[in-house]
């Protein structure tokens, strides 16, 4: 299909032939054009939103609970700088993002005019490509390539800069074709040698782990179901990262729970003691890590990952296998049918009551309270009240959102969205956002924190114009209680400007906004509460008043090995865990 | 002493130099891509040159001369061929046939025995004489980054004025393309 058409027609007929239904974006002068031809269709539905940040956080949630591409329209200068967040955020998690950017006419490029910026400058380390568009003739040709290489190997944000001036010209457009890209082209089916030889590694392990990540979560529902059965199949105990969460079922026994900084005892000594690791679409970052040099040292390890770039990056591995989780994993169970390999049961038994010892640990109990609120407890809450129904999760970042990836238990994937990489407070509600217009039907919870909450607060605002029921269920300790917790545990307990001080009245707040306020601050009344937020079919905002002194644990401080975690009941004082020596090393 | 929240980097081997060869599409921004790629991820860049090669094709061929160890020059490859407009990425120094040279203007100026004594070595390191002036010569070399170093420390007492070098090219000794 080709016809004549402007840039800005061209925008909006690719879009919808690239199967977009949703828009997320901010209007202004640049981007006038392309706002005229929503105007005049009915296909895409554009969800305004109250800053451009929110608009890139909102495409991520839509994209991340529904495995398509988001895609974003912002206009130039500020525009395009408020999504650089966004974007960063995008990058680092690997959500596919089509942003669209519009510039000020060709002609006025580098002439510092209004509202200009170097978008393509600013965005191309926080972007997984970008273009500046500069004739007319090349429009249709990138609008198809960006979602190619937003959507296609290790998916990702991509900025498409459009000029005033390419947006009114008139052109000949064409429609989505099997482009073969003549660079970029990512490798999907991994390398049957190695296959083979990590199916034989998997059959000799005595002490084997599953370490998974958001890679099984992006390369799609077939890869969690593949996991699944091979997990299942080896008997093997398997742990995740907190981007990967869902892809297996948190209550079935043979999960430990998350690993990493604040994961679980029995994850985290599991990795340690191990001596394979199958690492599936995970990264070996630094909050799974800890200390390099003691990082699980006896293990073997096999790497799967379809970014070349993330093998032999942090760890060096004995087996890479480069390619999608899915198309891997789907070869690597098929060669285990066909070789069987006797599985050494003795050894596993052996591991399994090893790992039952940790277990017995109970690494993530906490001091309940009948006067107080603790906030692992109304985690529990939320998640009890609300398993049985059609539930995602959005959090923010902090010890709230730890206490979530370690109390509320996911069994699907796509049902947990948290900015992991880049750590970006204010995620939550404008993630929440996307989720819910994609799932207009589903129950979506912003797990929040109080300080989180004010940074992208104006997005409930964009929740009650389309009539989206989002719960903002914020665990209100009136600090920025990750940062407390560090200068706690750091810093001598010098409170440095983490507390929230003069917060708004929650409640009043949501009424302002045009939702429902509620609040909770005993442990009796809390479950009625909860109920009474899952009933309200309106944004809610549930100021749920926990334990300022709560902290988050178990914890591996950085610089420490798997098997240095600390513990909630360790001691009263938790400042004299660390010694002054200690405070000065990590 | 390591005071900041993260892990102290862990150094198990000593690094190497390395000469990587990369084809990338002549296209805006690319090589702003390259050198954005190391400075961001702290990598080193000792040279870099780059040149369209291939009008036709709108191919440009870069090269690039950096220092890492083993773990860190495999992932500067692959992060390279991870960017968008890059074909290929060859690693010269890998198989130890790399043929590598740069062009340096050398601008001496001096009188007398000076003078004569430029000349002289200038002639040795087969350097050409491109202007001339009664007071002062601007000589042309090309060879290895080592020949041209020694070469312009020589110059140094002799009347060195300014120099311009363009960087090494490079490619593989045989028959075969990279």
């Amino acid at each position: 299909m080709s016809r004549q058409m402007t840039g800005a027609e061209m925008v909006i007929t690719a879009l919808q032939d690239q199967g977009v239904e949703v828009l997320f974006g901010y209007p202004g002068g640049s981007v006038l054009p392309i706002y005229d031809e929503i105007f005049k269709q009915e296909k895409i539905r554009h969800v305004l939103v109250r800053h451009e940040q929110g608009a890139v956080h909102a495409a991520e949630g839509y994209a991340r609970s529904t495995g398509k591409v988001g895609a974003v329209l912002v206009t130039s200068g500020p525009g395009a700088t408020n999504a650089v967040t966004g974007l960063a955020d995008a990058l680092m998690d690997s959500i596919p993002v089509v942003c669209i950017t519009g510039q000020v006419p060709t002609h006025l490029i580098g002439n510092d005019a209004f509202q200009e910026c170097d978008t393509v400058g600013i965005t191309r380390p926080c972007t997984k490509h970008n273009w500046l568009v500069k004739s007319i003739d090349d429009l249709p040709r990138i609008l198809h390539e960006a979602f190619h290489v937003a959507k296609s190997g290790r998916p990702g944000p991509v900025v498409i800069d459009i000029p005033k001036d390419v947006q009114f010209a008139t052109g000949t457009y064409v429609g989505p074709k099997n482009i073969s890209h003549k660079t970029y082209r990512p490798k999907i089916k991994g390398d049957m040698e190695a296959i083979r030889k990590a199916v034989e590694m998997i059959g000799k392990a005595h002490r084997p782990v599953f370490y998974t990540g958001g890679g099984v979560i992006n390369s799609g529902p077939a890869a969690s179901q593949l996991l699944r059965e091979l997990v299942k199949t080896t008997g093997f105990p398997i742990t995740s990262t907190l981007m990967g969460l869902g892809a297996f079922p948190a209550e079935h026994e043979q999960f430990l729970g998350m690993l990493g900084m604040h994961g679980t005892l029995e994850a985290n000594m599991a990795m340690h003691e191990s001596d394979l690791i199958v690492c599936v679409g995970a990264r070996f970052d630094d909050r799974i890590t800890g200390r390099l040099d003691a990082f699980a040292p006896l293990a073997k390890k096999i790497h799967i990952d379809i970014d070349p770039s993330s093998i032999n990056k942090i760890i060096k591995v004995d087996v890479p296998i480069v390619g999608d989780v899915a198309h891997v994993l789907e070869d690597m169970i098929r060669v285990w049918k066909q070789t069987q390999p006797e599985v050494d049961k003795k050894a596993l038994d052996k591991w399994w009551k090893k790992i039952d010892s940790w277990r017995a640990r109970k690494c993530l109990a906490y001091r309940g309270s009948d006067e107080i609120i603790k906030p692992q407890y109304a985690i529990q809450r939320l998640y009890e009240l609300t398993k049985k129904k059609d539930v995602y999760i959005t959090t923010e970042v902090g010890q709230h959102q730890m206490w979530a990836a370690q109390f509320f238990k996911f069994d699907e994937p796509n049902r947990w969205m948290t900015s992991g990489g880049l750590g970006t407070m204010g995620y939550g509600i404008p993630a929440a956002v996307g989720v819910q217009m994609a799932h207009p039907k589903s129950l979506v919870i912003d797990i929040a924190g109080e300080a989180s909450v004010m940074m992208t607060m104006q997005e409930i605002s964009t929740a009650v114009q389309y009539r989206l029921p989002i719960k903002i269920f914020i665990l209100n300790n009136h600090y920025m209680g990750m940062v407390r917790q560090w200068q706690e545990l750091l810093h001598g307990g010098r409170y440095s400007e983490s507390y929230s001080e003069a917060l708004p009245d929650f409640v009043k707040l949501a009424d302002a906004f045009g939702g429902v306020g509620i609040r909770c601050d005993k442990p009796a009344d809390l479950d009625a509460a909860i109920l009474e937020m899952i009933d309200t079919p309106k944004p809610v905002i549930f100021d749920c008043i926990v334990d300022p002194a709560e902290n988050c644990f178990p914890m591996i401080p950085s610089g420490k090995a798997h098997n240095e975690m600390l513990f909630g009941d360790m001691v009263e004082d938790i400042g004299s865990v660390i010694d002054e020596k200690g405070k000065m090393l990590v | 002493m390591n005071t900041t929240h993260y892990p102290s980097q862990v150094v198990f081997e000593s690094p190497e130099t390395h000469t990587l060869s990369v084809i990338v599409d002549n296209e805006p921004g690319v090589l702003a891509r390259v050198v954005g790629l190391f400075s961001g991820r702290g990598y080193n860049i000792e040279s870099l040159t780059v040149s369209e090669t291939e009008h036709e094709a709108h191919l440009s061929r870069i090269t690039i001369v950096t220092t890492g160890t083993p773990m860190v020059i495999e992932q500067i490859k692959n992060q390279l061929a991870r960017l968008v407009p890059v074909h290929r990425v060859v690693d010269l120094t890998v198989n130890g046939r790399v043929l590598a040279r740069e062009l340096a203007l050398i601008k001496v100026k001096g009188k007398g025995d000076a003078r004569v004594e430029a000349l002289r070595l200038a002639d040795a390191f087969r350097a050409r004489v491109v202007d001339a002036t009664t007071e002062s010569f601007v000589f042309e070399i090309t060879g290895k980054t080592d020949k041209i170093d020694e070469f312009v420390g020589l110059m140094g007492p002799l009347g060195l004025v300014e120099y311009s070098r363009t960087g090494v090219a490079a490619i593989a000794r045989g028959p075969e393309p990279m």
